[in-house]
């Protein structure tokens, strides 16, 4: 059934009767030539470029609770390309664009909106590797533009200017930056893949991984065996139980990420802000709530809760930075389980066992990069090779020391 | 309005727990009422037969009061002050007072005119998730009109959009027990508990204690529910182990006992004084108890969100609490026997009554009329409720009622214990949800949010979980039996969704309605979670409280489902909403981050010095003299001054860790890449820090002041990073080793006299002056007007250079001292600007340079990684990956042209190549002007970069549309032998 | 969250400063193979349970080893990383 507006004209005539099912809920078959494990973003973009770039259709996604079910459904939502490292710059240029044609190519709308992302900068020094950033992302073919402390005023006159804790000195503007609906990103992606035939099976673990003579042969989960020539892991926080099924320690420690949101309000954050030295982050959505968030807790955690020191941090620097919010009450916060990787940046990599292949990492960032993942890691299944534009996310960069360390703050653990 | 005059809510006399011998005025949309102290706006509303209070979220629809207490999904409206307002305050939690002024919210133009409400009449074609449908073409139409129409249409009250100065504050609080909630199990767990001699915190949510005494008043122990609440308050008054603490929600549960509060200080006081607004409470208990009763819900029937429809237990609680008669013909609308009582209590007070019970078996022996087997198909009156219709197997009858009050069943509030991801199991004969034992470790539910709906089970129970509580405790119980009082039966059959045209509503706050969840359903979003997300249901400012159990059941329903296989949402904190200024209190302003100021700062700011942030520390940016139009012209005059005559810096913020100790030496070898047990006493060295990683972490000279003890300077950025690393190696991978490391950071002040005339200037000052013979690295102990102090020769500016060092108290005399000495050579203070000028000209490296990413091999020092030994991060530094020449490293880069600017953060390119990601070949870390050099300089880093010494390559800053040549060289610019500090 | 620290007593999280894995105690020896340093500082088991994880006590500067569940954030047991016997020097 394809979405318009006319047909919701029609069916709103005819009192909603003639929707059909998003996505079928069919049993697992015994056998696939291809399983993905985990229903989450990567997972479901990876079905459906398996499908749509390559032709796969014999594939099912295995999720142990429903679709859509971990951080793509808890995140604050943030799509950008602002990287600078050549390894991440492309890839998530490349993931931009197809954010940008995602409503056609899925007939699904996940709102993606371009209200421009702006991170603000305190100090030279910090201007300084703004510009840099800025620079890759031009040179990347990306937009960015440096605004100076009248330059942010303009946008954002509500900021306090007369805060004197950390005062604002510009901002590196960049316009595409946004954000997205995203439970609709999954759920788009899942209903796209379903009408090319892809089985998502859930309410269905993983509880084991077949491998013979070193070749991935299936998978065991709750609902039966099933076998498959091909096997991708692309389960986010949880990489290091799935990785472990098949004899694997991971670059991945679990940590848990909060976020916020109020009560609805009417429209008062028209962009994306990025508070650097606060650690804080915010926009609205369209229904109103400010969504905003902070760093992670630091500790390694899997409980997607988190405790009060980080709360209370968060929403101190939302109060140096723009006091107007003080007002507006906090209305739930959730947790997120990211998967972080030493360096900060992610894993789309063959690995040891032939046929298995491993898409994590994505630490706190995974959001944006649901379409790209999608897309490299359907090209390394399908062809075994790397997409040129994730040729850098390999297993091994660790061990060899090619690191992607945006932040700088080490190829050890935790220090970012 | 359509309420015919005789109807309407009413104040009846007799009733009520509010004080009318306080009248006060207060203001609704610009019109003044009257209402009495212990009022909330939702109730002095209601007394003047105000009715209509909000307009729903998504179709507008006009709303008013559900309930009487925090779960309101409704009545919200915006508080205003003088250039401030409070957006989505609850009527009915807002205490009235004097002078209050109050606005309806989500309309336009007015409240009983919202033309925003032509939504409503498009409803058909806004069913659950139509968004996600279409608004796809054209694709530029979704930024530039859709999205901004929907934005507009949704959200509820409106920020000022000024900063909010109130003042706020956050507490620490720590107990033996937590009693959250004050009704029947609440004081009793509280009375057991503090005569027991615990120290007890109770909190509760309502500005006045008692929760169903005060609304019910059901007889306890002979008297009226109010009146032994009262006593036992009086009681817990007098106990000095006890705090009580009125309008204190607990929003959260945390780990390890943790919980958070908030308190409503200020909120309820026309002028609040001293007093904050709120104060956010991180209470640490080692027991808690939730006693927070329970949640009354309602049934969704088509047209059930008219103002005048209400839960029975709000209708009650408004003529028990605040005397109010919710309206002169009252239908009551239940499912089970709860609601009997409140069907008497409204019929003494006056109404005219009438009981429809869906229930076929239901007893029909009232004083009033009841329908059984009967459900209400339909209501009409647009801004206020004036009939219903009821339909039994007779048929379909009409009554003009002015206000229905249904009860669906009731809900545990048990959200906390669901905080830490515990799943409550459901309850079939409660139809409810009840929690399980140690959802969250050490809280225990008892009463009603444990299922007991009786007032006789809520007091023995609170009694049983205080003793428990003590037992854990250690503590023995004091002799204390629950008081009388009357039973009452509470059966229940579930009545979830009354079938018929029109849409019932589940989320009133949201607008969700029956059809929603079925469609939801239908599309086969199955999962709660899904079905959640999809319609919104739960998402709104009550948090689903009102409605989610309903949703489940109607979900359940609809998927062939029970209720307990299809699951529950996950309840999160906060459980009622926390104003962001609140639990941010303190963060304000400066208050964000702690400041650190250098002994030097008073004088720095005496001397008009801009000071800048560097970390938590504030330092000079450049100490402007009249003339000086810019902060250039200060800082060349200050760069030219130390390259001329001297300068005097504070560099204090630098970290400073002492290590003594007979291993201290191998102790430093092991931390540091280079040799340190090999450095004389009475001489410092330069030393590399890498992060066991291979990168560099960190730089800086460590001096050896005696054959076992050192001291060690970290950048100021990495100072505590640093403390904490030699911490764990110390720790770790020392355990057995014999040395002891502390910082000093703030215990020296120390200063750097930079310049020709550095060693003239100390002369002047010193007990004993310095001759040619204090070698360049050397350092020792020395007198300075009779202090001790410690003298270091090292230099960051490339000048002859000392630091000294005084304990810190002699600080602020000794710069003030240095300063004007220093002017008498025609010399003075410089900042940091010039400080950065004077480093890039002799190409010593910051964090702009070592910024996490580089190795020793990147800046060139890849041979002070000693062979002979172990170091922290060799192992790694050996990665391939980490040194070789596709490594971009450390170059100077000076300009073609020298009046043109380096541009940091600029690109490098070859010559002639496109300024594309895939041509760039590294990046400009520093720049600045060189008065010394006459030229603009540059640091960065390029590929290969130490083998392209004098290859011009092309600088590139799109930002700044600066473009040019620059040539590459060594990155010491200034007396690249080093003359000048060695002299 | 609250953890023991043995020499101070029960302290809020904002006193400590967390680090990872206790992986971090068993330094190889210089001359170990790439492996060994590679799953010093980068693989981890990761485990959704019972683990063990370092955590600096600021105000007192003592590295603790932590052992606690990463799925219910209880805490089993704290220990300093070096014996407090062992404070040679100190």
């Amino acid at each position: 059934m394809r979405y318009s507006g006319w047909r919701v004209i029609a069916e709103g005539l005819r009192g909603q009767r003639g929707w059909a099912p998003v996505w079928r809920d069919p049993a697992p078959k015994a056998e696939y030539d291809t399983v993905i494990i985990g229903g989450g973003g990567h997972g479901l973009s990876t079905a459906w470029y398996l499908a749509k770039n390559h032709g796969l259709t014999d594939v099912a996604v295995l999720e142990k609770g429903y679709l859509g079910g971990g951080n793509v459904g808890r995140n604050t939502t943030i799509v950008r390309a602002n990287y600078f490292l050549p390894g991440n710059s492309e890839f998530y240029s490349h993931s931009l664009k197809l954010w940008e044609g995602l409503e056609a190519e899925l007939n699904y709308n996940v709102m993606h909106s371009q209200r421009g992302l702006i991170n603000l900068f305190h100090s030279d020094g910090q201007r300084d590797a703004f510009v840099r950033r800025g620079n890759a992302m031009i040179n990347q073919g990306d937009d960015a533009v440096l605004l100076d402390r009248e330059g942010v005023r303009e946008m954002l006159p509500y900021l306090d200017y007369g805060q004197t804790r950390f005062p604002i000195h510009g901002g590196l503007l960049h316009p595409r930056g946004g954000t997205a609906r995203h439970d609709a990103v999954a759920w788009g992606y899942a209903r796209a893949a379903d009408r090319r035939g892809v089985d998502l099976v859930q309410n269905c673990e993983v509880t084991g991984i077949d491998i013979m003579n070193g070749r991935v042969t299936g998978v065991q989960t709750t609902r039966g065996a099933i076998r498959a020539r091909r096997v991708g892991i692309i389960t986010a926080g949880r990489s290091g139980q799935v990785a472990a099924m098949a004899g694997m320690r991971l670059p991945v420690e679990s940590h848990i990420l909060q976020a916020f949101v109020t009560e609805g309000l009417k429209p008062c954050i028209d962009h994306v802000i990025s508070f650097g030295m606060g650690h804080f982050y915010i926009s609205q959505s369209d229904k109103g709530g400010l969504v905003f968030g902070g760093d992670l807790d630091f500790y390694a955690s899997y409980a997607q809760r988190g405790n009060l020191p980080m709360v209370e941090h968060v929403m101190e620097a939302g109060m140096t930075l723009m006091p107007m919010i003080g007002r507006a009450k906090v209305l739930r916060s959730w947790g997120g389980i990211m998967d972080m990787t030493p360096d900060g940046s992610p894993i789309i990599d063959r690995t040891p066992v032939e046929g298995l292949f491993i898409d994590c990492g994505w630490n706190y960032g995974g959001f944006k990069a649901v379409p790209a993942s999608g897309w490299c890691m359907a090209h390394l299944m399908a062809t075994g090779e790397s997409h040129d534009y994730a040729r850098r996310f390999r297993l091994d960069r660790f061990a060899t020391g090619h690191l992607l360390d945006e932040e700088g703050t080490g190829s050890q653990h935790n220090l970012h | 309005m359509s309420t015919p005059p005789n109807a309407g809510p009413v104040r009846v006399a007799g009733y009520g727990l509010i004080d009318r011998s306080e009248p006060l005025r207060f203001s609704f949309d610009g019109v003044e009422y009257g209402g009495c102290r212990g009022d909330t706006v939702a109730s002095a509303l209601l007394a003047n037969g105000v009715r209509l209070m909000g307009r729903s979220f998504k179709y507008h629809r006009p709303r008013g009061v559900l309930t009487a207490g925090a779960e309101e999904p409704n009545a919200l409206v915006t508080v205003i002050e003088d250039g401030q307002q409070t957006p989505n305050v609850r009527a009915t939690v807002q205490e009235l007072f004097g002078g209050l002024r109050v606005a309806s919210q989500n309309r336009w133009p007015s409240l009983s005119l919202d033309l925003m409400a032509v939504n409503d009449l498009a409803a058909p074609f806004l069913a659950a998730g139509f968004y996600y449908k279409t608004f796809m073409w054209p694709r530029a139409f979704w930024e530039k009109l859709y999205e901004p129409l929907i934005r507009r249409a949704a959200g509820l009250g409106r920020l000022s959009g000024r900063h909010d100065d109130a003042p706020y504050e956050k507490a620490y609080a720590f107990c033996d027990l937590l009693v959250i909630g004050a009704g029947p199990a609440g004081l009793m767990a509280a009375l057991a508990a503090g005569r027991a001699g615990a120290d007890v915190i109770l909190a509760e949510e309502d500005s006045r204690m008692g929760g169903r005494l005060l609304s019910e008043q059901p007889v306890v122990g002979g008297r009226p529910g109010p009146e032994w609440a009262e006593t036992v308050l009086a009681e817990l008054a007098t106990m000095p182990n006890i705090r009580l603490m009125p309008r204190t929600t607990v929003t959260g549960a945390y780990d390890h006992g943790t919980f958070g509060a908030l308190e409503r200080v200020g909120l309820h006081l026309a002028e609040t004084g001293p007093l904050p607004r709120e104060c956010f409470w991180r209470i640490v208990a080692k027991r808690a108890i939730l006693a927070a009763g329970a949640l009354e819900r309602p049934v969704a029937f088509p047209d059930n969100d008219r103002p005048g429809v209400m839960l029975a237990s709000a209708a009650l609680a408004y003529l028990n609490r605040w005397g109010v008669l919710a309206g002169r013909r009252i239908a009551v609308f239940a499912n089970n026997d709860g609601a009997r009582a409140t069907a008497r209590a409204l019929q003494a007070a006056g109404a005219e009554v009438m009981l429809i019970d869906s229930r076929p078996n239901a007893s029909a022996l009232e004083d009033f009329r009841v329908w059984r087997g009967a459900q209400v198909t339909g209501t009409r009156g647009r801004l206020g409720l004036r009939e219903i219709t009821l339909t039994d197997s007779a048929g379909s009858v009409t009554l003009e009622v002015d206000c229905l009050a249904v009860s669906g069943g009731w809900n545990p509030t048990l959200h906390l214990a669901c905080h830490m991801n515990g799943r409550p199991e459901w309850d079939a004969a409660l139809a409810a949800f009840v929690p399980r034992p140690d959802m969250v470790p050490g809280l225990e539910a008892a009463g009603a949010a444990r299922g007991l709906f009786d007032t006789a089970a809520c007091l023995a129970d609170g009694l049983r979980a205080a003793r428990e509580a003590l037992a854990d405790l250690g503590l023995k119980p004091a002799a204390l039996e629950a008081p009388e009082t009357a039973d009452q039966p509470y059966a229940i059959e579930p009545l979830w969704a009354v079938p018929g045209r029109g849409r019932a509503w589940l989320d009133l706050a949201n607008d969700v309605t029956v059809k929603d969840v079925t469609l939801a359903a239908a599309e086969n979003f199955r999962s709660v979670e899904h079905m959640k997300r999809y319609t919104t249901q739960g998402m709104a400012p009550d948090q689903g409280r009102n409605s989610n159990v309903a949703a489940l059941a109607v979900l359940a329903d609809a998927t062939g489902r029970g209720i307990p296989e299809t699951g529950t949402t996950t309840f999160r904190p906060p459980y009622s909403p926390v104003s962001i200024a609140a639990m941010g209190a303190g963060g304000r302003a400066e208050g964000f981050q702690p400041q650190r100021f250098m002994t030097s700062h008073q004088a720095s700011v005496a001397r008009h010095a801009p000071m800048i942030e560097a970390g938590l520390w504030y330092r000079p940016s450049y100490f402007p003299l009249p003339g000086e139009a810019t902060w250039r012209d200060a800082c060349d005059r200050e760069v030219a001054m130390v390259r001329g005559s001297v300068g005097v810096c504070d560099v204090s913020t630098l970290g400073k860790i002492d290590i003594q100790g007979p291993d201290a030496a191998r102790f430093l070898d092991f931390v540091y890449t280079n040799t340190f047990s090999t450095l004389p006493v009475g001489r410092v060295r330069y030393g590399l820090m890498l992060r066991e990683d291979g990168h560099v972490m960190d730089d800086g000279t460590t001096a050896r002041l005696g054959e076992t003890h050192y001291l060690m300077t970290t950048t100021t950025a990495a100072a505590g990073q640093v403390m904490r690393h030699l911490d764990f190696v110390r720790q770790a991978h020392c355990a057995d080793w014999d040395v002891a490391l502390i910082s000093v950071t703030e215990q020296w002040a120390q200063f750097a006299v930079a310049g020709p005339k550095a060693r003239d200037l100390l002369n002047t000052m010193l007990d004993e002056p310095l001759t040619g013979d204090f070698p360049f690295m050397g350092c020792g102990p020395l007198r300075l007007m009779g202090v001790e102090a410690r003298l270091f020769r090292i230099s960051f500016s490339g000048e002859l250079g000392y630091e000294i060092a005084v304990p810190a108290r002699y600080g602020a005399a000794l710069f003030r001292d240095l300063c004007a000495r220093a002017e008498t050579f025609g010399g003075g203070p410089y900042g940091l600007e010039a400080l950065n000028v004077l480093r890039i000209e002799k190409g010593f490296v910051t964090h702009a340079e070592i910024h996490g990413r580089v190795t020793a091999f990147d800046i060139g020092m890849a041979r002070m990684i000693a062979a002979g030994k172990d170091c922290i991060g060799k192992a790694a530094a050996a990665r391939p990956g980490l040194s070789g020449a596709e490594r971009e490293q450390l170059v100077g880069l000076k300009p073609a042209s020298p009046q043109t600017p380096v541009s940091a953060g600029a690109h490098l390119f070859a010559a002639a190549d496109p300024a594309v990601r895939k041509h760039s070949q590294g990046y400009v870390t520093s720049a600045c002007w060189s008065p010394t050099l006459g030229s603009w300089l540059g640091l960065g880093f390029l590929r290969n970069g130490r083998a392209r010494t004098g290859e011009m390559v092309r600088m590139v800053d799109h930002l700044r549309g600066a473009e040019m040549l620059c040539e590459v060289c060594h990155p010491v610019f200034h007396d690249p032998e080093g003359g000048k500090m060695r002299g | 969250m609250r953890i023991t620290c043995p020499l101070c007593g029960t302290r809020d999280r904002r006193e400590y400063t967390y680090y990872g894995s206790d992986d971090y105690l068993n330094r190889p020896a210089p001359d170990a193979p790439p492996q060994a340093w590679d799953d010093h500082l980068h693989n981890r088991d990761n485990p959704a349970g019972r683990t063990r994880d370092l955590w600096y006590h600021d105000p007192c500067g003592t590295w603790l080893a932590v052992t606690r569940d990463t799925v219910t954030h209880a805490v089993h047991g704290v220990d300093p990383v070096m014996p407090v016997s062992g404070r040679g020097g100190a």
